[in-house]
């Protein structure tokens, strides 16, 4: 691999980007139309220009990419994450045009985003999923018998769904006989599939993942991030490792996601995703992205392992040099996504200019960005802005280094979220790590009940 | 009768049409309610649905589709009812 082009814009844009330079590998940055000036192009060997500001006429273009890898004669394509980075059709397409795609092969990026399919592989495994049927049930009484089998309250799924459209939660057979019909014939009418999954409904969830390395043949796990606070199902703060699993659920479920690796033969950086239920301690697997993700800071911090790195070497044909036992964790690792959003005016986004900024610094304190002075934030991507990563011995430390940390930030011209961050760095129930994936919507609620209350 | 120029809540990208196979939201000469959505503002992938906020007779779009609109940016104008 000697020319990377970075299919990709923001801060992983850059972090990819300083990753190539450190293992002497040219870079070459794609822009649109509104990232001219864009940090990302300012820091690689070379940039190309790819079209109009909207992504789905620029970072979306798979042609346009691999025009632009032939134009600047890179030899290999890494796709961050977001934007192509799961769609098989452009992993194939890069491997067609004779160039090395930065994740795993097409096959396995097909196989893991269908979640019928992921969870089946799961289970060839021995890798536990969410207690549910394995195909549609198409009528209330087969529904009425797996639902005795799973066990009640259960989560009614349209077979033919996604995106969490059409998903009921019934707490008894009464409830589902009078749902399923109902459910059934919006999914019939909706996808022209009534036939329905059932899940067992988990009430108290933690969102755990697990960090995995693999070269086709051997994998390693770099242990488990805690995703719990998010917000519309966006991670709002991760850390590493889990506040909220013991040494025996970390054992299991780290050793069951290299399973997985093993047994799809993943080759690249992935993650395995899994519910934890906070009453029983069990977990189960609900998907694997086959991708570096917005997160990996926080495994970066806690094993010293740089993981796009890591990423970069496997594509380029090496084997793993990691054995299990060189993966150690040490410490506490915590990521802050810092949105150009107003958190008082409900998360409404902010483009604009960037008058001045100052990040933090100091010991144990990352800061990955793509923010500048005269940054432009576009109204056209994501508002993610910056991601602030403390690291401390154990978590009490970090959590006050954080504050430090966010104290530190100043951007003006644009809103942010760190003052949020701040103040949820205060609440007792974060102090003592007690919360699951409903936990921070529910907090941002009372907060907005509060504020209206206060202002009358 | 009075024109109401419908103003961009947010800057971002104005949209005429609530995805790209449909039709405009309205047509000039078209009746409009007051809680009609007559647009969508994208911001950071978000999206934010434009409200008439009068009732009357739409006179035009003024503001193209696709194109980025300042905060206060005139986007349709409407023929209030008398």
């Amino acid at each position: 691999m000697k020319r990377l082009l970075v299919a990709n814009r923001g801060e992983i844009a850059v972090r990819i980007i300083r990753a190539a330079k450190d293992l002497g590998i040219e870079t070459v940055a794609v822009v649109s139309d509104a990232d001219v000036d864009a940090a990302h192009a300012r820091l690689a060997h070379s940039v190309v220009h790819i079209g109009p500001a909207p992504a789905t006429k620029s970072y979306l273009v798979a042609d346009a990419l691999l025009a632009a890898a032939r134009e600047s004669g890179a030899d290999a394509v890494h796709p961050g994450y977001g934007f192509l980075s799961e769609r098989a059709s452009f992993a194939a397409a890069v491997a067609d045009a004779g160039l090395t795609f930065v994740g795993p092969e097409a096959a396995v990026i097909e196989q893991m985003g269908d979640k019928v399919r992921a969870r089946q592989v799961a289970m060839a495994a021995g890798v536990a999923t969410v207690p549910g049927t394995t195909d549609g049930v198409e009528d209330v009484a087969a529904a009425v018998t797996a639902a005795g089998e799973i066990g009640y309250p259960v989560m009614l799924k349209a077979a033919a769904g996604g995106g969490g459209r059409g998903i009921r939660v019934v707490a008894s057979e009464a409830e589902l006989t009078k749902a399923f019909p109902q459910a059934s014939g919006e999914a019939a009418s909706a996808f022209g599939d009534g036939r329905m999954y059932l899940e067992r409904f988990v009430r108290s969830a933690r969102h755990v993942e697990v960090q995995v390395l693999g070269d086709g043949t051997d994998a390693v796990h770099v242990f488990e991030r805690e995703c719990s606070l998010q917000r519309r199902r966006q991670k709002v703060v991760e850390e590493a490792p889990s506040p909220g699993i013991d040494e025996a659920t970390r054992a299991g479920m780290t050793a069951a996601a290299v399973r997985l690796c093993r047994e799809v033969g993943y080759r690249s950086a992935g993650t395995v995703e899994f519910l934890v239920d906070d009453a029983t301690g069990e977990y189960f697997f609900i998907e694997m992205n086959t991708r570096i993700q917005v997160e990996h800071p926080v495994s970066e911090w806690i094993s010293g392992i740089d993981l796009v790195a890591a990423q970069l070497r496997i594509a380029a044909g090496e084997p793993l040099s990691l054995r299990q036992e060189d993966v150690v964790a040490r410490g506490h690792a915590i990521e802050f996504r810092i949105c150009a959003e107003d958190p008082d005016k409900d998360f409404m986004p902010g483009p604009g200019r960037v008058e001045r900024i100052e990040l933090p610094g100091g010991p144990w304190v990352r800061t990955d960005t793509w923010l500048g002075p005269d940054s432009r934030v576009s109204p056209y991507y994501d508002s993610l802005v910056a991601k602030v990563i403390v690291w401390g011995d154990d978590r009490p430390t970090a959590i006050a280094r954080s504050r430090r940390a966010l104290d530190e930030l100043v951007v003006q011209g644009v809103p942010t979220t760190t003052g949020l961050l701040l103040e949820l760095l205060d609440q007792p129930w974060f102090g003592e790590a007690r919360f699951d994936t409903g936990t921070l919507e529910e907090w941002l609620a009372e907060r907005t009940a509060v504020a209206a209350g206060g202002a009358r | 009768m009075s024109r109401h120029e419908v103003l961009s809540p947010i800057p971002g990208v104005f949209y005429r049409r609530p995805d790209p196979a449909s039709p405009e939201y309205a047509e000039p000469g078209q009746r409009i309610a007051a809680d009609d959505t007559v647009g969508l503002v994208e911001v950071m992938k978000t999206f934010y649905p434009v409200q008439a906020d009068v009732a009357g007779t739409l006179v035009g779009y003024v503001a193209d589709g696709e194109v980025v609109v300042d905060a206060g940016q005139a986007l349709l104008v409407i023929e209030v009812d008398a």
